[in-house]
């Protein structure tokens, strides 16, 4: 008998309203639908969410982590991309 | 509270399904073929437990005898529970597992519905936050069932085999207890007959999605409902009253 992993899906929760999508781990599942099920019942067991996001794992594409030199280490001296030359007015906090 | 007879039946009936379903169920925990399917059927089985002790405790106070959820779950015998025979069957495969639940799920999802009108305003409260469980239920386990049986040959031989076991014992479902008219005259929830028709017309799409034939009804019949349970009914009790028995009001 031929035997299947069912595929991978990345699950993404969204714990409040207003707030991101945020990535909370992968399921296998054998289609979308279901994917969906599972996510709820591993995922959100426990009110973390109201709202639910499965992508196919393979529809993700991720950077290589041999390329990071290249991709990541220019940003680390250009200070000046960082708004902290900037003033701010007391009344603007957080920011 | 001095509640009729037929009226603790009933909601008896109602909670001892959930109670004996989730037990069943509550054995997939650990043993499910995937990791995903074994939570989804715990969450379930949990699910019908919460059921079963509203259920059973609202029981109790309507029957006035100071029995609370525990006595009514743990120590009763074989013969005064209530619950339909097709929720004690065994598990066999997952299959099984899944068109049984389906079959239930799709049942109770109608009376929760029905019953959220009750005149019995603590059965209504239960049955409205029960309604969505059920409705998940269904739709999880409805989801599976077109799954297996429009999937591989061996998951739709399964899944057939599953319905051709079954389906027999869901003529029971519907079966007339006595005193369905008085509980339904009085508002408290519907005779069970009347379910039938809402019932298939939600079923038999769905396993015609699965390309699994439904068997023609036959004369035979299971009497659950009215305490003659299958041979694996006692089997279940053992294991579902073996601490109780064992430590008398053991606590954890």
């Amino acid at each position: 008998m031929e035997r299947k992993e069912w595929p991978l899906w990345e699950v993404f929760v969204r714990s409040r309203n207003g707030l991101d999508h945020k990535h909370c781990g992968s399921v296998h599942a054998p289609d979308a639908k279901l994917a969906l099920q599972v996510a709820r019942d591993v995922y959100t067991r426990r009110q973390e969410g109201v709202s639910i996001w499965v992508v196919p794992a393979e529809a993700i594409v991720a950077s290589d982590p041999d390329a990071k030199p290249e991709l990541f280490d220019p940003a680390e001296d250009k200070i000046y991309r960082h708004p902290t030359f900037y003033k701010l007015p007391d009344e603007v906090n957080h920011m | 509270m001095n509640a009729s007879p037929e009226h603790i039946d009933y909601v008896l009936r109602i909670g001892d399904n959930a109670l004996i379903l989730g037990q069943r169920t509550a054995e997939w925990c650990g043993h499910a073929p995937v990791l995903e399917e074994d939570m989804a059927l715990a969450n379930m089985a949990l699910d019908l437990i919460g059921q079963a002790r509203l259920l059973l405790t609202h029981a109790g106070r309507l029957e006035g005898r100071g029995r609370d959820e525990d006595q009514l779950a743990f120590l009763r015998t074989e013969g005064q529970y209530r619950n339909l025979t097709l929720c004690e069957l065994p598990n066999d495969d997952f299959g099984r597992s899944m068109v049984r639940l389906f079959l239930f799920a799709s049942f109770q999802e109608l009376l929760f519905e029905r019953l959220a009108q009750s005149s019995d305003a603590e059965l209504g409260a239960i049955a409205a936050k029960s309604l969505k469980e059920a409705r998940y239920h269904a739709r999880h386990a409805g989801d599976w069932v077109v799954r297996l049986g429009d999937g591989t040959e061996a998951s739709h031989a399964r899944a057939q085999a599953a319905l051709d076991y079954l389906w027999p014992y869901t003529a029971e479902m519907f079966a007339p207890a006595p005193g369905d008219e008085a509980v339904a005259a009085a508002g408290i929830g519907p005779a069970w007959s009347t379910l039938e028709a809402d019932w298939e017309a939600v079923v038999l799409p769905a396993f015609g999605e699965a390309t699994l034939t439904v068997p023609a009804r036959t004369p035979f019949r299971s009497y659950g409902k009215f305490g003659r349970h299958s041979e694996h009914m006692g089997h279940l009790l053992a294991t579902l009253q073996h601490m109780q028995r064992t430590y008398p009001g053991a606590q954890w």
